[in-house]
């Protein structure tokens, strides 16, 4: 299973990297004759309500999402598993410290802190990086900024019962340091539900982006991403069911691959694994 | 029509020569539209026809319940606080004015016995004073009688700046009495041919003095009808959860005869407009839906199915494109798009031109607007006496591309053209609205044939509408090159929908962005005009100083009309109702009935 | 894990939730908005209005003494009064109150009871047909959005086979089982939705931590002990495996205040989440403050309730 998601994984890579220097139709190519018209030759994805070729824009689509929903999953991870297994390991103030702060954020109303991290950072990040760049960094540090606590309670609560284990304990006794307890004995043991949430993230981040373009910011509206056509497409969904199907089975099964991919990669670290 | 033939065709109408009818049709032939019509008329002198009634049913009540459809509900029910139509709409259902205005753009009486003329002695012949006769027997939901202590006192209510009702500005430059039990008079301080402002339509809806008479003022906020409203319409009170659901039912003591037909009346909220056009016109769960803002492509493929029909009503909305004339890109005494500076490249005629040319308003029609967005080039197309003829729709990259190779616009290597080292690349902003982005992408294509690049931005709408000081993203900001968005008009007359043009109303720092200039365009003779409109008294002179402004606007490409937005509601077969686009969409809900 | 641990953290609750408030209300106060935006684009309302209602709202006062005053007004009780709808903000959130608990707590339960179940079997026969079913459901409920799945519903049981409602409404009028009836059907799609989204998530995870301990030491033992397969799994197995779970659970549990905005949008259910974000987006800052401290107080709550209970799972736990 893990083989074969590896192998679909590898083919929407590709399509999203290399598809533009065989698919030569630019995206935004308006054809009113041909809106909303299922897969043809011309077009094999079938086309928009503006007659954009949907294959073109979904192959370009795809980098951004894939980029998003991967950059966006390993921000809020590291930050989860920072403040977890810090949280977890210290204890006493240092933990309840950083739970405030976890508390904290998860309390945080996102729309208006989304519309203030707009207001003060969407001009100064375009300034540097450009339109698209700026768009795709914010983006990130939202969705990974907003996203992390999730994974900081739970290696946190990993963390405070594999501590009090047995082989722990005894790597203790053995005057192991507390980096080596943590990297080598108990880490690799929490890495389960990490593993999940990570997977999890990447869909929620795919999705996430395009409501964060909803709101103003995310990518300008004429670029396409996989979230963004299936937000598009809903409205349409009875009339030109094509314009919602593929974005929505693309995103489908890049998160199943990713997963599948995510159990695989469990299964051959697990440490007790018997082959 | 020149204006004396128009002087001799309204003479024919009084001396009885000439049909009321004849004459608005007379006008109909000319460019000017029924509602603007029966205003001359009336201005001089003419009584208003009454339209023929078309309600059928012989009882009051047993019409079971009628299912109204808002996708924003109501956030209160004093429509002296209502700031939206969602609010007004949903006091309309217990509140009413003295009169409305029907889709002719006549009025028709509510609480008033008649409508005022200069036959009737309601309107004085200098045009300082309009005497409304009550109708008599209107009891509020309460049971207590309806009189003229309760006309005045919503005039002293909303007049008080300290209630800050939003309705003030109907009223604080008015002075109404009470001559008796049934009789008030409202004097202006000078002539003024627009009379039927105060106690009329969407900002006349009247309240009971006896239940807010210790509210007004600074304690306006405590009343405790404000919530739970007791008016004299034809539905009365149940229950309000603000945002969500009002529910009403029949009022047994209606004014009316035989009125209202539906035993009980619910106006849900929330959603989005495309499921609320599916729940009226494909399941049929509801009877009528508004203000459906959904590509006609949908709307059409859903009205296939048979149950219900879209109405489009006409109005005076008006989509359109900006063109900063001012430099967004450079600060100047710490204000962007300064007054002190000009546009580095719009500022040059040509490439104004250029931008007109490629502007596409016939496929933004045809492919996303439809029914609910007629092209358009003008500013100011309605009531139909204000459409100016004098400006055609032009779509043309060919001589756009011209236009600016003559000018010296070359294009660079990376296909944008430039000229002494100012590159045509602008950027184009909107509220963020699928519509919106659509015709974005269309414009963009087109420039981008003509050399020209735009960067495509959307601001969410709560913040691009905002009037926050401190947001670089509002649209009166301005903060960018080109802006899109929709104007609407609310009333038949057109004086403050063209103080865009002006220029002592700019939006600057100075006045907080407040101004009604969003490009800042600066032009004495729009100004001359102006100033010409708010002298004349004359309606048919000041209609052709509205269209000279226009035509000014236009074709010096301050603004760019795109589309009309009439107004669209979705309602099952059997509902019968009048819909107007110069009042609130339940203007007329003692009359909504089903066929059987 | 003592009674004077808890004890310890309840006071510690207090102060974190009054910092937790101070940032609150600082960020609403920072974000940009203003409750009579909408005024400033009526040309028919002067500026002046605009200018009373901001100081009869007491808009015109600096951040820290609108916090004060709203901190000294809680303490008594008073929740607000909203700007948009002139109510109390205690009102409308208790007119919303049934609902979301109903609709958001039936989804919530429905998808822990799905998802512990079948979490657990599908971890005990890893890669069988029953867990790849299991496991591409879930995925199916997480990588499509809600917004996505709410409407094929509407087009599959309202439009096409017209079996459901989908327009909620809060006071149906019918009595007795009709009513109950009636509140069932049109409660149907929404729970299905949120308990999809929701149970997938839970599902992973369950599968996940079972799988986790169940290949561990004292498993094999208590089965070579030859205890049934059965009771290995419920006694041995889940509670040690729940660990994460709580933490999940506690994690979503806020969520049935709070509403689910997207849902509730499509279904136009009137719960907290959308009276949250329509004030959100006329900027009614006293609801929004109302409805998201309460959820801060939630997850501070649930949280705590998590570590009590990770105590309990694992008694080796020690809060030090």
């Amino acid at each position: 299973m893990a083989l074969f998601s590896a192998i679909a994984l590898a083919v929407i890579l590709f399509a999203v990297l290399f598809g533009p220097f065989i698919w030569r139709v630019p995206i935004n190519e308006i054809d009113f004759a041909a809106k909303l018209q299922g897969p043809s030759w011309s077009h094999p994805l079938g086309t928009d309500d503006l007659g954009q070729d949907l294959l073109a824009r979904l192959i370009y689509g795809g980098r951004i999402s894939i980029a998003v929903g991967v950059a966006a999953m390993v921000v809020a991870i590291f930050f989860g598993l920072l403040v977890g297994s810090v949280a977890g390991m210290a204890s006493g103030r240092v933990d309840a410290a950083l739970m405030w702060v976890t508390d904290l954020f998860l309390s945080l109303p996102q729309l208006p802190l989304l519309l203030l991290v707009i207001y003060l950072f969407r001009e100064p990040v375009k300034g540097v990086l450009g339109v698209e760049g700026g768009a795709f960094v914010l983006i990130v540090a939202v969705i990974g900024g907003t996203r992390w606590m999730s994974a900081a309670r739970l290696v946190r609560a990993q963390f405070l019962s594999l501590r009090e284990k047995e082989f722990v304990e005894a790597a203790r006794a053995l005057g192991a340091s507390r980096l080596r307890q943590v990297t080598q004995h108990i880490l690799p043991n929490a890495l389960g539900p990490v593993i999940v949430v990570a997977t999890i993230d990447i869909a929620a981040a795919i999705i996430a982006e395009s409501t964060l373009s909803f709101l103003g910011l995310g990518f300008p509206s004429d670029v396409p991403t996989w979230g963004s056509v299936l937000r598009d497409a809903k409205d349409y969904l009875d009339i030109a069911p094509h314009w919602a199907l593929f974005p929505g089975s693309l995103i489908f099964i890049t998160v199943l691959a990713i997963n599948f991919i995510g159990d695989g990669l469990r299964d051959a670290l697990d440490p007790r694994r018997v082959l | 029509m020149k204006e004396r033939d128009l002087r001799g065709l309204i003479g024919k109408v009084k001396a009885g020569k000439l049909s009321r009818r004849g004459f608005v049709q007379a006008m109909m032939a000319v460019g000017i539209g029924a509602p603007a019509a029966s205003q001359i008329l009336l201005s001089s002198g003419v009584a208003m026809a009454q339209s023929p009634s078309t309600y059928k049913p012989t009882k009051r009540g047993g019409g079971g319940p009628l299912k109204l459809l808002w996708w924003q509900g109501p956030t209160l029910l004093n429509p002296h606080f209502a700031v939206g139509t969602k609010d007004q709409d949903g006091s309309r259902l217990f509140y009413e004015p003295l009169a409305a205005w029907d889709p002719d753009g006549n009025l028709k009486p509510k609480l008033a016995a008649e409508i005022p003329t200069k036959e009737n002695g309601g309107l004085s012949a200098d045009g300082l004073t309009v005497t409304w006769k009550l109708k008599q027997g209107v009891t509020w939901h309460d049971g207590k009688p309806f009189t003229a202590d309760d006309v005045v006192f919503n005039w002293e209510y909303a007049k008080d700046p300290a209630t800050a009702a939003y309705t003030i500005a109907s009223y604080q430059d008015v002075m109404v009495a009470k001559v008796d039990q049934y009789t008030v008079t409202v004097k202006f301080k000078k002539p003024t041919p627009f009379w039927a402002d105060a106690f009329v339509g969407t900002r006349g809806m009247l309240i009971p003095k006896h239940l807010f008479a210790d509210y007004i003022g600074a304690k306006s906020r405590d009343a405790p009808t404000n919530l739970k409203p007791v008016g004299t319409g034809p539905y009365m009170f149940k229950d309000f959860k603000p945002g969500d659901l009002v529910t009403g039912v029949m009022n047994p003591n209606y004014h009316q005869a035989n009125k209202p037909y539906f035993d009980t009346v619910e106006l849900k909220g929330g959603g989005d407009a495309v499921s609320a056009a599916r729940a009226v016109l494909q399941t049929g769960e509801f009877d009528f839906a508004w203000n459906l803002q959904v590509e006609d492509e949908i709307l059409s493929r859903l009205e296939k199915g048979g149950k219900g029909n879209v109405s489009v009503t006409p109005g005076g909305s008006i989509e359109f494109l900006l063109m900063n004339t001012t430099d967004p890109w450079t600060e100047v005494d710490g204000e962007r798009a300064s007054l002190k500076t000009k546009h580095p490249t719009l500022s040059d005629p040509e490439v104004r031109k250029a931008m007109a040319l490629l502007v596409d308003n016939k496929s933004i029609q045809d492919h996303i607007y439809g029914r609910t967005g007629p092209a358009t080039r003008n500013f100011l197309y309605g009531p139909a006496r204000f459409e100016s003829k004098n400006n055609p729709i032009e779509f043309n990259v060919d001589k756009a591309n011209d236009i600016l190779e003559k000018a010296g616009w070359k294009k660079g290597a990376d296909g944008i053209r430039a000229k002494d080292g100012k590159k045509l690349k602008f950027v184009y902003q909107t509220s963020i609205n699928q519509p919106r982005q659509k015709t974005q992408a269309i414009i963009k294509q087109a420039a981008q044939k003509a050399g020209i690049d735009i960067e495509l931005k959307s601001v969410t709408a709560s913040v691009f509408f905002s009037s926050d000081v401190a947001n670089p993203d509002t649209y009166t900001k301005f903060y960018c090159d080109l802006e899109m968005y929709t104007t609407t008009m609310g009333q038949p007359d057109p004086g403050t929908h063209m103080l865009q043009f002006v220029s002592w109303e700019a939006a600057t720092k100075e006045n907080k962005w407040q101004g009604r200039n969003i490009t800042r365009w600066q032009s004495p003779e729009a100004d001359k005009l102006y100033r010409e409109t708010e002298a004349e008294l004359d309606p048919v002179k000041r209609v052709a100083s509205f269209i000279k402004l226009n035509d000014l606007a236009i074709q010096n490409q301050v603004v760019i009309g795109i589309v009309q937005r009439p107004g669209v509601a979705a309602r099952t077969v059997k509902l019968n109702c009048t819909i107007s686009g110069w009042d609130n969409n339940t203007w007329d809900l003692s009359d909504w009935f089903k066929d059987a | 894990m003592s009674r004077q641990y808890v004890i310890r953290k309840l006071l510690i609750m207090i102060p974190s939730l009054l910092g937790i408030s101070v940032v609150l209300f600082s960020l609403l106060a920072l974000a940009p908005g203003d409750p009579f935006d909408e005024l400033a684009t009526n040309p028919a309302v002067p500026p002046e209005v605009r200018a009373a209602l901001r100081a009869k709202f007491g808009l015109d006062d600096p951040v820290w003494m609108r916090y004060w005053h709203w901190l000294t007004a809680l303490m008594q009780g008073d929740w607000g009064f909203s700007f948009v709808s002139r109510m109390d903000v205690s009102t409308l959130i208790m007119q919303r109150l049934p609902v979301t608990l109903v609709v958001i707590g039936a989804s919530q339960i429905l998808a822990i009871a799905v998802a512990i179940p079948v979490g657990v079997l599908a971890a005990t026969r890893p890669y069988s047909l029953f867990d790849q079913i299991a496991n591409t459901f879930a995925f199916i409920g997480f990588s499509l959005p809600t917004f996505f799945t709410g409407l094929v519903l509407i087009l599959v049981f309202s439009i096409q086979l017209d079996w459901l409602p989908f327009v909620y409404r809060a006071d149906i009028s019918a009595t007795g089982w009709q009513f109950y009836w009636e509140h069932i059907k049109q409660s149907i799609m929404p729970v299905m939705v949120l308990g999809l989204f929701q149970g997938a998530a839970l599902v992973r995870f369950v599968r996940s931590s079972v799988l986790d301990v169940i290949r561990l030491d004292y498993v094999t033992t208590a089965r070579s002990k030859g205890i049934g397969e059965r009771k290995v799994i419920t006694r041995h197995v889940v509670r040690n495996a729940l660990i994460p779970v709580v933490t999940l659970v506690a994690l979503q549990m806020p969520i049935v205040f709070s509403g689910a905005v997207v849902t509730e949008q499509i279904f136009r259910v009137p719960g907290i989440g959308s009276l949250l974000i329509t004030s959100m987006l006329s900027n009614d800052t006293p609801v929004v403050m109302g409805v998201t401290f309460v959820s801060a107080c939630l997850v501070v709550i649930f949280n705590l309730i998590a570590d009590i209970l990770y105590g309990w799972l694992d008694p080796r736990i020690a809060y030090r």
